[in-house]
């Protein structure tokens, strides 16, 4: 009976040379098998694609990137102009949502983290307050809320003739919000000197300040001395250089005003948008984090004396941002992806100069390719600058 | 001795005042240190501000339904005749008038099959063949040409039923696909991993609009000349790639909660790795894994508004439309807060349900 067993077995493993019983060769044989549906549906694809475009007769490649683009841009970071290229139009289009998703992440960070804070709050006003915005805003499609807040920008601004002028050189109309900005002046640079010079002397107060408590216990205010340094040299700078005081003030030129910086409608709106609606999520996260953390900790940090600004940023925070990081990565990820949701409300991001250009070339696989391409090249991006954060503050265990 | 016994009873002591009842309870919750008083005075102030003019807009002052639009615009509360006048375009889209029963009929399956499956009971294998069943009665339905409805081409379809089509058929086509994939990662085999692995990778790194630019311009280059799938297919399939990779990943999490043990166990019985993924990982795995999973299922809901972009007409488009409309234009207010409440009403049922399953599964594993 058992060498009968033992038979089977051997029979089934070295019978044939080929048998699917043995595990090596099912192994070989499922990836080869997967790995060639792959590569069969994959150049079927291909082919087909070849065909079409030679049907078509459109040129592949990324030739097109050196043409003349021919279609104004409403708002810009470089200067450009329909003269331009394609590859410039685009690049004006990555400078766009790379814009909007660093500020809507800066702003989302403040705004969830207040919010998820007054989620935990004593005061029971405050809590409901914050977790009815957390729901509202969390159910409902980031793109209907574009489309509000774009609605009430462009509903409620008078029109440019009429812009309202609540300060001198600012002007509020439907084409956006108009401010004066100082004149170029070479004293900038001289400035951004400084600036640099203030963070490196603040480097090394911060060594010595750390080396000093180790020795003998007392703290040092680094804080607000690094706080005093990055003012006050750019300051001296300035005030070297003359305090130059030009300002660029907008004129109202035509249709439109001209000079000044401007905050457009449609940038207000997205911003605001991606804003309020990851700020909620971010919210969660972070309430999360906190509640991870034991109360233990606290009442430990207060009972060795530690007040309570001191008990957060010691002990509360450096535990809870362990939880915090790897989630708000995601949201600063789903930030950045939402952030081509501008091209319903007509904001120049990457995704809509590349609509616009695929639309104009018929280059519709080169366009959907430099989308996801730039896209990834992002995510990546910030998974790594994250995933360094994240190993920075992680628990480092014996 | 005896008179030193109280006979008869005493009167009930009053609790006092600042440990239990309202006062406490504002002390408590609303003032109980300067600043969080300080708030509560000026969050007073703020809501005593706002709310009224809201309210007013909102009920007060709001036309009553059968106001023309010039009245409307006269008076300026909320005009409700706007929703509804459009109701029937905004739900059902440009679906031939006299045939609108039909996605009616359609939503009320969708929703009670979804309703039908909330509840842990019927998690049974009827269920499986109650949903073939209940998407082939939509089908039927929307297209017609059989049972003598008149044959509707799909590109009338339009509002809630578009909405929930895409979101119900994409996640029930995306479903086991996405276990295929989440099982793909955490394969052995390296080739396998990495095809996995890559797929999941590069979906969850762009965003959905470049998915769906990629369904609507270069699908039909990749298809065989003369042969052409329409632009609401196109849109699905685009959906159900984007949804398999995000639930994929869902899957995976619960996937990694499974003890080693469970596995090794599986294979001293002599199971056979997929006897063993059946019988024994996946049940546990997917029941860990129901909550991320309705939170993907949220998200998913959420974005099929995405596919006005791409020019098709789901809730948001069609409310978009109808604010195109000249006679009605600038009711934006009214038209974005009746659908909002839709979506808002469908999100968060859903997510109060993953609660509710998250605090019963905790239970059944607490001993």
């Amino acid at each position: 009976m058992a060498s009968e067993t033992r038979d089977t077995v051997r029979g089934a493993q070295g019978g044939s040379s080929f048998s699917l019983s043995d595990p090596t060769v099912r192994a070989v044989f499922y990836q080869v098998l997967v790995v060639g549906i792959v590569v069969a549906v994959g150049w079927y694809l291909i082919h087909n694609t070849l065909d079409n475009l030679s049907r078509r007769s459109i040129a592949t490649g990324f030739g097109f990137l050196e043409r003349e683009a021919s279609f104004g841009i409403g708002e810009s970071l470089i200067d450009y102009s329909p003269r331009d290229t394609y590859g410039r139009a685009f690049l004006v289009g990555v400078l766009n949502t790379l814009k909007v998703s660093v500020i809507g992440i800066i702003l989302a960070t403040v705004l969830g983290t207040l919010v998820g804070v007054a989620r935990l709050s004593s005061n029971w006003l405050i809590a409901k307050i914050a977790s009815t915005y957390v729901e509202i805003v969390r159910n409902i499609p980031p793109l209907l809320q574009l489309f509000f807040w774009y609605a009430i920008v462009s509903d409620s601004m008078p029109p440019v003739r009429q812009a309202l002028n609540p300060i001198p050189g600012v002007f509020l109309s439907q084409r956006g919000l108009f401010v004066p900005v100082p004149v170029a002046d070479p004293v900038w640079g001289e400035m951004g000197f400084a600036l640099a010079l203030a963070v490196i002397v603040a480097i090394f107060v911060h060594r010595w300040a750390k080396t000093r408590q180790a020795r003998t216990g007392l703290p040092f205010p680094t804080g607000l001395t690094t706080l005093g340094l990055v003012i006050v040299f750019p300051l001296i700078a300035y005030i070297a250089g003359g305090a130059p005081t030009a300002l660029d003030v907008p004129q109202l030129a035509g249709f439109n005003f001209r000079g000044g910086s401007v905050i457009s409608p449609e940038f207000f709106a997205i911003l605001t948008g991606l804003t309020v609606y990851t700020a909620a999520f971010i919210a969660e996260v972070v309430r999360s984090g906190i509640i991870a953390v034991n109360w233990g900790q606290t009442e430990a940090a207060r009972a060795l004396g530690l007040n309570s600004g001191r008990t957060l940023r010691l002990v509360v925070l450096p535990q809870a941002l362990r939880v915090i990081v790897p989630p708000l990565t995601s949201q600063y990820l789903n930030l950045t992806k939402n952030s081509s949701l501008a091209l319903a409300i007509g904001y120049p991001d990457l995704v809509s100069i590349a609509n616009t250009t695929l639309n104009q070339t018929g280059q519709a696989i080169e366009g959907v390719a430099m989308i996801m391409g730039t896209y990834l090249t992002i995510s990546l991006g910030i998974s790594i600058f994250m995933n360094w954060y994240n190993k920075r503050i992680a628990l480092v265990e014996r | 001795m005896t008179e030193n016994v109280h006979t008869g009873s005493i009167p009930d002591e009053r609790p006092p005042s600042n440990t239990v009842g309202p006062i406490a309870w504002l002390r408590n919750n609303l003032f109980n240190s300067w600043y969080n008083a300080l708030l509560t005075i000026l969050i007073f102030y703020g809501l005593a501000r706002a709310i009224p003019p809201l309210l007013d807009w909102l009920i007060f002052h709001a036309n009553a339904i059968g106001t023309t639009p010039q009245e409307c615009r006269a008076n300026g509360g909320a005009c409700w005749t706007f929703v509804s006048e459009k109701l029937r375009f905004i739900l059902f889209g440009t679906f031939p008038y006299e045939q609108q029963w039909r996605p009616l009929v359609t939503i009320a399956i969708i929703i009670a099959l979804v309703l039908v499956s909330c509840d842990r009971r019927f998690w049974k294998p009827w269920l499986g063949l109650a949903w073939v069943l209940g998407i082939a009665a939509v089908a039927i339905l929307m297209w017609g040409g059989v049972f003598g409805l008149s044959y509707v081409e799909n590109t009338l379809w339009g509002g809630l039923p578009l909405t929930l089509m895409l979101s119900v058929i994409g996640l029930s086509v995306a479903f086991p696909a996405s276990i295929l994939l989440a099982l793909g990662r955490r394969s052995q085999l390296p080739a396998i991993r990495v095809v996995s692995v890559t797929y999941i990778e590069l979906i969850r790194g762009v965003p959905l609009i470049s998915l769906l630019f990629m369904a609507s311009v270069m699908f039909p280059l990749f298809l065989p000349t003369g042969v052409n799938i329409d632009k609401l297919l196109r849109a699905q399939i685009a959906f159900i790639m984007f949804a398999a990779a995000y639930m994929a990943e869902a899957i995976r999490g619960g996937l990694q909660a499974i003890p080693k043990g469970q596995y090794e166990a599986a294979d001293a019985l002599g199971l056979n790795y997929w006897q063993a993924m059946r019988k024994i990982i996946l049940p546990q795995a997917l029941a860990i894994s129901i909550p991320p999973l309705v939170n993907t299922f949220i998200s998913f809901f959420k974005d099929t508004s995405l596919v006005i972009i791409i020019g098709l007409y789901d809730l948001l488009g069609t409310a978009k439309a109808a604010l195109s409309d000249p006679a009605w234009r600038g009711f934006y207010r009214e038209a974005y807060l009746f659908i909002g409440v839709i979506y808002w009403v469908f999100c968060f049922s859903m997510s109060k349900y993953s609660q509710k399953l998250e605090r019963d599964l905790r239970r059944g594993h607490r001993r």
